[in-house]
Protein backbone atom coordinates (compact mmCIF):
# COMPACT_ATOMS: atom_id res chain seq x y z
CA UNK A 1 0.00 0.00 0.00
CA UNK A 2 3.06 2.36 0.82
CA UNK A 3 4.20 1.61 -2.00
CA UNK A 4 1.25 2.47 -4.42
CA UNK A 5 0.78 5.45 -2.20
CA UNK A 6 4.26 6.73 -3.54
CA UNK A 7 3.69 6.11 -6.84
CA UNK A 8 0.16 8.26 -6.64
CA UNK A 9 2.02 10.52 -5.18
CA UNK A 10 4.91 10.85 -8.00
CA UNK A 11 1.89 10.83 -10.41
CA UNK A 12 0.05 13.81 -9.14
CA UNK A 13 3.70 15.80 -8.51
CA UNK A 14 4.31 15.40 -11.93
CA UNK A 15 0.70 18.18 -12.41
CA UNK A 16 0.72 19.95 -8.92
CA UNK A 17 3.49 21.31 -6.54
CA UNK A 18 1.75 24.73 -5.58
CA UNK A 19 -2.02 24.06 -4.96
CA UNK A 20 -3.33 27.10 -5.25
CA UNK A 21 -1.31 27.67 -8.98
CA UNK A 22 -3.20 24.21 -10.06
CA UNK A 23 -6.40 25.13 -8.40
CA UNK A 24 -6.07 28.71 -10.21
CA UNK A 25 -5.50 27.21 -13.85
CA UNK A 26 -8.58 24.51 -13.00
CA UNK A 27 -11.25 26.95 -12.05
CA UNK A 28 -9.82 29.28 -14.51
CA UNK A 29 -10.63 26.65 -17.68
CA UNK A 30 -13.84 26.25 -16.12
CA UNK A 31 -14.53 29.81 -15.75
CA UNK A 32 -14.00 30.26 -19.78
CA UNK A 33 -15.80 26.93 -20.31
CA UNK A 34 -18.99 27.76 -18.78
CA UNK A 35 -19.55 31.27 -18.35
CA UNK A 36 -17.62 32.81 -21.01
CA UNK A 37 -20.14 31.67 -23.61
CA UNK A 38 -22.92 32.89 -21.84
CA UNK A 39 -21.78 36.93 -21.72
CA UNK A 40 -21.96 36.41 -25.31
CA UNK A 41 -18.15 37.43 -26.56
CA UNK A 42 -18.12 34.99 -29.81
CA UNK A 43 -15.79 31.77 -29.73
CA UNK A 44 -13.05 34.55 -31.46
CA UNK A 45 -12.34 35.67 -28.32
CA UNK A 46 -12.83 32.76 -25.78
CA UNK A 47 -8.69 31.66 -26.67
CA UNK A 48 -7.17 35.10 -26.05
CA UNK A 49 -9.54 35.44 -22.59
CA UNK A 50 -7.84 32.18 -21.63
CA UNK A 51 -4.61 32.58 -22.64
CA UNK A 52 -4.90 36.10 -20.71
CA UNK A 53 -5.90 34.11 -17.44
CA UNK A 54 -3.25 31.40 -17.75
CA UNK A 55 -0.81 34.23 -17.95
CA UNK A 56 -2.55 36.46 -15.10
CA UNK A 57 -1.94 33.78 -13.07
CA UNK A 58 1.76 32.44 -13.63
CA UNK A 59 2.52 36.19 -13.21
CA UNK A 60 1.14 36.11 -9.83
CA UNK A 61 2.44 32.47 -8.43
CA UNK A 62 5.46 33.64 -9.52
CA UNK A 63 5.44 36.62 -7.72
CA UNK A 64 3.94 35.68 -4.54
CA UNK A 65 6.31 32.83 -4.65
CA UNK A 66 8.82 35.20 -4.89
CA UNK A 67 7.72 37.87 -1.93
CA UNK B 1 2.93 14.83 -45.57
CA UNK B 2 2.07 15.14 -41.66
CA UNK B 3 -1.10 14.88 -40.95
CA UNK B 4 -1.31 17.74 -38.27
CA UNK B 5 0.94 20.12 -40.68
CA UNK B 6 4.31 21.38 -40.07
CA UNK B 7 2.45 24.71 -37.72
CA UNK B 8 1.84 21.59 -34.98
CA UNK B 9 3.76 19.15 -36.25
CA UNK B 10 7.37 20.96 -35.98
CA UNK B 11 6.59 22.32 -32.02
CA UNK B 12 5.06 19.13 -30.71
CA UNK B 13 8.57 17.26 -32.23
CA UNK B 14 10.76 20.22 -30.72
CA UNK B 15 8.85 20.27 -27.29
CA UNK B 16 9.69 16.57 -26.90
CA UNK B 17 13.42 16.96 -28.06
CA UNK B 18 13.72 19.44 -25.87
CA UNK B 19 11.98 17.87 -22.90
CA UNK B 20 13.33 14.31 -23.72
CA UNK B 21 17.18 16.19 -23.20
CA UNK B 22 16.16 17.92 -20.19
CA UNK B 23 15.05 14.50 -18.71
CA UNK B 24 17.70 12.47 -20.31
CA UNK B 25 20.84 14.43 -19.24
CA UNK B 26 19.31 13.94 -15.41
CA UNK B 27 18.95 10.47 -16.23
CA UNK B 28 21.96 10.06 -17.81
CA UNK B 29 24.08 11.56 -14.68
CA UNK B 30 22.35 8.76 -11.93
CA UNK B 31 23.58 6.21 -14.55
CA UNK B 32 26.71 7.50 -15.03
CA UNK B 33 27.00 7.53 -11.19
CA UNK B 34 25.82 3.73 -10.60
CA UNK B 35 28.15 3.07 -13.32
CA UNK B 36 31.47 4.38 -12.09
CA UNK B 37 30.65 3.01 -8.30
CA UNK B 38 28.68 -0.16 -9.22
CA UNK B 39 30.01 -1.24 -12.34
CA UNK B 40 28.81 -0.64 -15.89
CA UNK B 41 26.43 -3.81 -16.80
CA UNK B 42 23.99 -2.83 -14.07
CA UNK B 43 23.77 0.72 -14.45
CA UNK B 44 23.58 -0.06 -18.45
CA UNK B 45 21.16 -2.74 -18.28
CA UNK B 46 18.64 -1.00 -15.97
CA UNK B 47 18.42 1.64 -17.75
CA UNK B 48 17.93 0.01 -20.74
CA UNK B 49 14.78 -2.34 -19.72
CA UNK B 50 13.54 1.34 -18.24
CA UNK B 51 13.75 2.60 -21.85
CA UNK B 52 12.20 -0.62 -22.99
CA UNK B 53 9.49 0.18 -20.21
CA UNK B 54 8.56 3.42 -21.69
CA UNK B 55 8.66 2.31 -25.27
CA UNK B 56 5.87 -0.14 -24.39
CA UNK B 57 3.85 2.46 -22.22
CA UNK B 58 3.99 5.07 -25.02
CA UNK B 59 3.00 2.24 -27.17
CA UNK B 60 -0.36 1.04 -25.20
CA UNK B 61 -1.27 4.59 -24.14
CA UNK B 62 -1.03 6.15 -27.62
CA UNK B 63 -3.10 3.88 -29.22
CA UNK B 64 -5.77 3.52 -26.47
CA UNK B 65 -6.40 7.50 -26.55
CA UNK B 66 -7.19 7.06 -30.24
CA UNK B 67 -9.85 5.50 -29.18
CA UNK B 68 -11.55 8.59 -27.20
CA UNK B 69 -13.55 11.59 -29.13
CA UNK B 70 -11.11 13.91 -29.77
CA UNK B 71 -12.76 17.39 -28.13
CA UNK B 72 -13.05 15.03 -24.87
CA UNK B 73 -9.40 13.95 -25.32
CA UNK B 74 -8.13 17.56 -26.11
CA UNK B 75 -10.05 18.97 -22.80
CA UNK B 76 -8.89 16.58 -20.54
CA UNK B 77 -5.42 16.31 -21.85
CA UNK B 78 -5.11 19.74 -22.58
CA UNK B 79 -5.62 20.37 -19.46
CA UNK B 80 -3.45 18.06 -17.54
CA UNK B 81 -0.30 19.32 -20.45
CA UNK B 82 -1.31 22.92 -19.41
CA UNK B 83 -0.81 21.74 -15.51
CA UNK B 84 2.12 20.17 -16.51
CA UNK B 85 3.33 22.84 -18.97
CA UNK B 86 2.96 25.96 -16.62
CA UNK B 87 4.22 23.58 -13.35
CA UNK B 88 7.69 23.85 -15.11
CA UNK B 89 7.52 27.01 -16.41
CA UNK B 90 6.78 28.37 -13.05
CA UNK B 91 9.60 26.68 -11.60
CA UNK B 92 11.60 27.63 -14.74
CA UNK B 93 11.23 31.01 -13.85
CA UNK B 94 11.71 31.05 -10.52
CA UNK B 95 14.87 29.06 -10.66
CA UNK B 96 15.96 31.94 -13.18
CA UNK B 97 15.04 34.41 -10.78
CA UNK B 98 17.15 32.69 -8.35
CA UNK B 99 14.58 32.12 -5.88
CA UNK B 100 15.31 28.40 -5.97
CA UNK B 101 18.34 27.00 -6.62
CA UNK B 102 19.46 25.33 -10.24
CA UNK B 103 19.10 21.62 -10.25
CA UNK B 104 23.39 21.20 -10.67
CA UNK B 105 24.27 17.66 -12.18
CA UNK B 106 27.63 17.65 -10.86
CA UNK B 107 26.29 17.72 -7.61
CA UNK B 108 23.66 15.57 -8.14
CA UNK B 109 26.47 13.36 -9.67
CA UNK B 110 28.68 13.69 -6.66
CA UNK B 111 25.69 13.10 -4.07
CA UNK B 112 24.87 9.61 -5.49
CA UNK B 113 28.25 8.91 -6.16
CA UNK B 114 28.71 8.66 -2.29
CA UNK B 115 25.46 7.12 -1.31
CA UNK B 116 25.91 4.11 -3.60
CA UNK B 117 29.64 4.11 -2.13
CA UNK B 118 28.59 3.72 0.74
CA UNK B 119 25.66 0.94 0.52
CA UNK B 120 26.15 -2.33 0.91
CA UNK B 121 25.67 -5.06 -1.95
CA UNK B 122 22.76 -6.89 -2.52
CA UNK B 123 24.84 -9.36 -4.56
CA UNK B 124 24.71 -9.91 -8.73
CA UNK B 125 22.44 -11.16 -11.04
CA UNK B 126 22.35 -11.99 -14.43
CA UNK B 127 21.80 -7.98 -14.93
CA UNK B 128 24.94 -7.58 -12.99
CA UNK B 129 24.82 -5.38 -10.11
CA UNK B 130 21.35 -5.60 -8.50
CA UNK B 131 21.47 -2.74 -6.40
CA UNK B 132 23.12 -0.51 -9.57
CA UNK B 133 20.81 -2.50 -11.75
CA UNK B 134 17.66 -1.27 -9.57
CA UNK B 135 18.76 2.26 -8.95
CA UNK B 136 19.19 3.01 -12.96
CA UNK B 137 15.73 1.62 -13.43
CA UNK B 138 14.48 3.55 -11.02
CA UNK B 139 15.81 6.90 -12.19
CA UNK B 140 15.66 5.99 -15.98
CA UNK B 141 12.21 4.93 -15.26
CA UNK B 142 11.75 8.59 -12.60
CA UNK B 143 13.14 11.24 -15.44
CA UNK B 144 11.40 9.16 -18.76
CA UNK B 145 7.26 9.28 -17.18
CA UNK B 146 7.56 12.93 -17.59
CA UNK B 147 8.78 12.23 -20.93
CA UNK B 148 6.23 9.61 -21.96
CA UNK B 149 3.59 12.03 -20.39
CA UNK B 150 4.65 14.72 -22.42
CA UNK B 151 4.76 12.12 -25.67
CA UNK B 152 1.43 10.95 -25.56
CA UNK B 153 -0.37 14.03 -24.20
CA UNK B 154 1.27 15.83 -27.66
CA UNK B 155 0.80 12.78 -29.45
CA UNK B 156 -3.37 12.51 -28.52
CA UNK B 157 -3.99 16.13 -28.98
CA UNK B 158 -4.35 15.65 -32.69
CA UNK B 159 -4.00 12.60 -35.19
CA UNK B 160 -0.47 12.03 -36.42
CA UNK B 161 1.22 13.79 -34.18
CA UNK B 162 2.47 11.03 -31.96
CA UNK B 163 5.16 9.88 -34.86
CA UNK B 164 6.71 13.73 -34.69
CA UNK B 165 6.37 13.87 -30.81
CA UNK B 166 7.94 10.00 -30.51
CA UNK B 167 10.37 11.16 -32.97
CA UNK B 168 11.63 13.99 -31.16
CA UNK B 169 11.93 11.80 -27.72
CA UNK B 170 13.96 9.26 -29.51
CA UNK B 171 16.20 11.99 -31.25
CA UNK B 172 16.92 12.94 -27.57
CA UNK B 173 17.60 10.10 -26.44
CA UNK B 174 20.26 8.99 -29.06
CA UNK B 175 21.89 11.94 -28.79
CA UNK B 176 22.04 12.00 -24.44
CA UNK B 177 23.63 8.16 -25.31
CA UNK B 178 25.71 9.17 -27.78
CA UNK B 179 27.39 12.32 -25.62
CA UNK B 180 27.50 10.24 -22.45
CA UNK B 181 29.37 7.35 -23.87
CA UNK B 182 31.88 10.65 -25.49
CA UNK B 183 32.27 12.76 -22.49
CA UNK B 184 31.40 10.17 -19.57
CA UNK B 185 30.46 12.80 -17.27
CA UNK B 186 27.48 14.53 -16.01
CA UNK B 187 26.70 17.11 -18.71
CA UNK B 188 26.58 19.96 -16.71
CA UNK B 189 27.22 22.49 -19.51
CA UNK B 190 23.88 21.81 -20.57
CA UNK B 191 21.72 24.96 -20.11
CA UNK B 192 19.48 23.08 -18.33
CA UNK B 193 17.21 26.15 -16.48
CA UNK B 194 16.82 27.67 -20.10
CA UNK B 195 15.77 24.39 -21.69
CA UNK B 196 13.53 24.17 -19.19
CA UNK B 197 11.78 27.22 -19.56
CA UNK B 198 11.27 27.03 -23.28
CA UNK B 199 10.09 23.87 -22.90
CA UNK B 200 7.19 24.57 -20.13
CA UNK B 201 6.37 27.28 -22.87
CA UNK B 202 6.39 25.28 -25.62
CA UNK B 203 3.86 22.54 -23.74
CA UNK B 204 1.62 25.42 -22.21
CA UNK B 205 1.29 26.75 -25.38
CA UNK B 206 0.07 23.23 -26.78
CA UNK B 207 -2.12 22.74 -23.47
CA UNK B 208 -3.92 26.06 -23.88
CA UNK B 209 -4.55 25.49 -27.80
CA UNK B 210 -6.33 22.20 -26.84
CA UNK B 211 -8.41 23.30 -24.19
CA UNK B 212 -9.75 25.81 -26.49
CA UNK B 213 -10.12 23.48 -29.07
CA UNK B 214 -11.87 21.18 -26.49
CA UNK B 215 -14.39 23.99 -25.31
CA UNK B 216 -15.12 25.32 -28.40
CA UNK B 217 -13.48 27.99 -29.06
CA UNK B 218 -11.75 29.50 -32.32
CA UNK B 219 -8.28 30.34 -32.65
CA UNK B 220 -6.85 32.82 -34.88
CA UNK B 221 -5.03 31.75 -37.44
CA UNK B 222 -6.11 28.23 -36.43
CA UNK B 223 -3.00 25.95 -36.29
CA UNK B 224 -0.55 28.76 -36.81
CA UNK B 225 -2.00 30.25 -32.84
CA UNK B 226 0.21 27.77 -31.47
CA UNK B 227 3.09 30.14 -32.43
CA UNK B 228 1.40 33.14 -31.40
CA UNK B 229 0.55 31.03 -27.78
CA UNK B 230 4.49 29.98 -27.55
CA UNK B 231 5.54 33.75 -28.40
CA UNK B 232 2.95 34.69 -25.83
CA UNK B 233 4.12 32.97 -22.94
CA UNK B 234 7.53 33.14 -23.54
CA UNK B 235 6.83 37.19 -23.41
CA UNK B 236 5.06 36.34 -20.27
CA UNK B 237 7.96 34.19 -18.82
CA UNK B 238 10.74 36.75 -19.03
CA UNK B 239 8.21 39.33 -17.22
CA UNK B 240 8.01 37.26 -14.77
CA UNK B 241 11.59 36.36 -14.14
CA UNK B 242 12.55 40.19 -14.08
CA UNK B 243 9.63 41.15 -11.54
CA UNK B 244 10.73 38.33 -9.66
CA UNK B 245 14.61 39.52 -9.74
CA UNK B 246 13.15 43.19 -8.71
CA UNK B 247 11.09 41.96 -5.59
CA UNK B 248 14.69 39.70 -3.99
CA UNK B 249 16.87 42.04 -3.03
CA UNK B 250 20.38 40.74 -4.39
CA UNK B 251 21.99 39.14 -1.22
CA UNK B 252 18.80 37.16 -0.28
CA UNK B 253 19.07 35.09 -4.16
CA UNK B 254 19.98 31.33 -3.60
CA UNK B 255 22.93 30.18 -5.10
CA UNK B 256 23.30 27.35 -7.71
CA UNK B 257 22.96 23.86 -5.87
CA UNK B 258 20.58 21.00 -6.18
CA UNK B 259 16.64 20.70 -6.03
CA UNK B 260 14.94 18.26 -7.42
Amino acid sequence: MRRIGGVLRELSGLFVDDGRFALSIVVWIGVVWLLLPRLGLGPAWEGVVLFTGLAAILLESAWRQAG
Amino acid sequence: MLVGGWAQAGPSMLAAFLASLVEGVEALTVVLAVGSVRGWRGALSGGAAALVVLLAVVAVLGRALTLIPLDLIQAGVGGLLLLFGLRWLRKAVLRAAKIIPLHAEDAVFARETEALGRAGGLGAGPWGDWLGFATSFQATMLEGTEVVFIVVAIGAGKNGLLVPASLGAVGAVIAVIILGVAIRRPLSAVPENALKLLVGCLLSAFGTFWVGEGIGARWPGGDWAIGGLIVGFLAVASIAVRLCRARVPLCERASGSVSP
